[in-house]
């Protein structure tokens, strides 16, 4: 049990209230752990604010075109002996950045052992994971560039899908980006022993924190852009 | 990157899941997101339901993401209601630019443009 499930679990609700207004209330800091992973965690919530507007964008703008949306289904396919399988590369994707999300966590798990060859080899192979899920939207964007479908126009249907897709993978496939080159860098630093020398291996923890919160824009955004 | 200062982590308070835990929330989001595929696949009706199944599910995955894989679920709740109650204006940000956009579709199909 965690530390304020056991409280609640002693005190009742009062324990944990007591719990947050410690934290609010205290002198220096409020969380009680280092800064590096509260800043972590503010600048997540701050991408959580960008990305849920730009979704709350798309909803209000797709809803006030007046021509059809593609269909997702048809636009985004692989056609594998002769059959067209809707949105195949897609799932593909999702199932990819999720088994980073996997790999990533496990490599955390290893760093609070402190073992540097489980946890290099974690982040390698969610640095191996994350590359192909990149080169996979890639694709997705060529073909897609290739069938005439522009930030500012649609072949057939509105132009705003396309504006509103490149925009949105985009931001996220930045951040994808970013966080390999977050990884690899954190990467480098395990196999030198970096984390052994400064005594805390939080950093670890810290890059998983972002990687996570990439895979975590993904679900929403497979969810609202391509299925929905 | 680091300073001296506070790489003493006092509280090097670390969430230790067991392996099992994640390799279980693993699978669990590879299902709901097979799932969430199968619903628009199948092309569920009546469409509000196969809206409200595919939200529901990504809803679902991300509270397993954030909880366990982010261990969010461990961690002190100041931070927990610092994470998620902030975003609840994105939802009425969403609820105002939806009631908008519905608006903005009529004027455009009366108007025409």
């Amino acid at each position: 049990m965690t530390e304020h499930q056991q409280a609640a679990v002693a005190g009742g609700r009062r324990s944990a209230w007591r719990e947050i207004v410690a934290d609010f209330s205290r002198d220096v800091r409020t969380y009680p752990f280092g800064w590096s992973k509260a800043m972590m965690w503010i600048f997540i919530l701050s991408d959580l604010f960008v990305f849920g507007s730009f979704l709350a964008a798309y909803a209000g703008v797709r809803m006030a075109a007046t021509q059809p949306w593609p269909d997702r289904g048809h636009v985004f396919s692989l056609t594998i002996g002769g059959a067209e399988v809707p949105l195949l590369l897609i799932a593909i994707m999702t199932f990819i950045l999720i088994s980073s999300s996997g790999t990533v966590a496990l490599s955390v798990a290893a760093s609070h052992e402190r073992n540097r060859s489980k946890t290099a080899a974690l982040l390698g192979l969610t640095l191996v994971l994350g590359a192909c899920f990149l080169g996979m939207q890639a694709y997705e964007w060529t073909h897609l560039i290739h069938e005439g479908f522009l930030p500012s126009s649609n072949p057939a249907g509105a132009s705003q899908f396309g504006a509103t897709f490149f925009m949105i993978t985009g931001f996220h496939g930045t951040h994808v980006v970013i966080g390999l080159i977050f990884l690899a860098r954190v990467l480098l630093r395990v196999l030198r022993g970096y984390y052994d020398r400064i005594g805390t291996w939080e950093q670890v923890e810290v890059a998983g924190l972002y990687w996570h919160f990439v895979d975590l824009v993904w679900v929403f955004i497979f969810a609202f852009i391509y299925l929905i | 990157m680091h300073g001296h200062a506070d790489h003493v982590d006092h509280s090097e308070h670390q969430a230790h899941l067991p392996v099992g835990v994640y390799l279980r929330v693993w699978f669990m989001l590879f299902i709901l997101s097979a799932v969430s595929y199968f619903v628009d696949y199948f092309q569920v009706e009546p469409l509000p339901l196969r809206w409200v199944l595919i939200v529901l599910l990504a809803l679902i995955k991300a509270a397993l993401i954030m909880n366990y894989f982010m261990h969010l679920g461990s961690e002190r709740l100041s931070l927990v209601y610092t994470i998620l109650l902030p975003p609840v204006l994105i939802l009425a940000l969403a609820a105002i630019v939806i009631a908008e956009g519905s608006y903005t579709s009529m004027i455009r199909a009366l108007f025409g443009g």
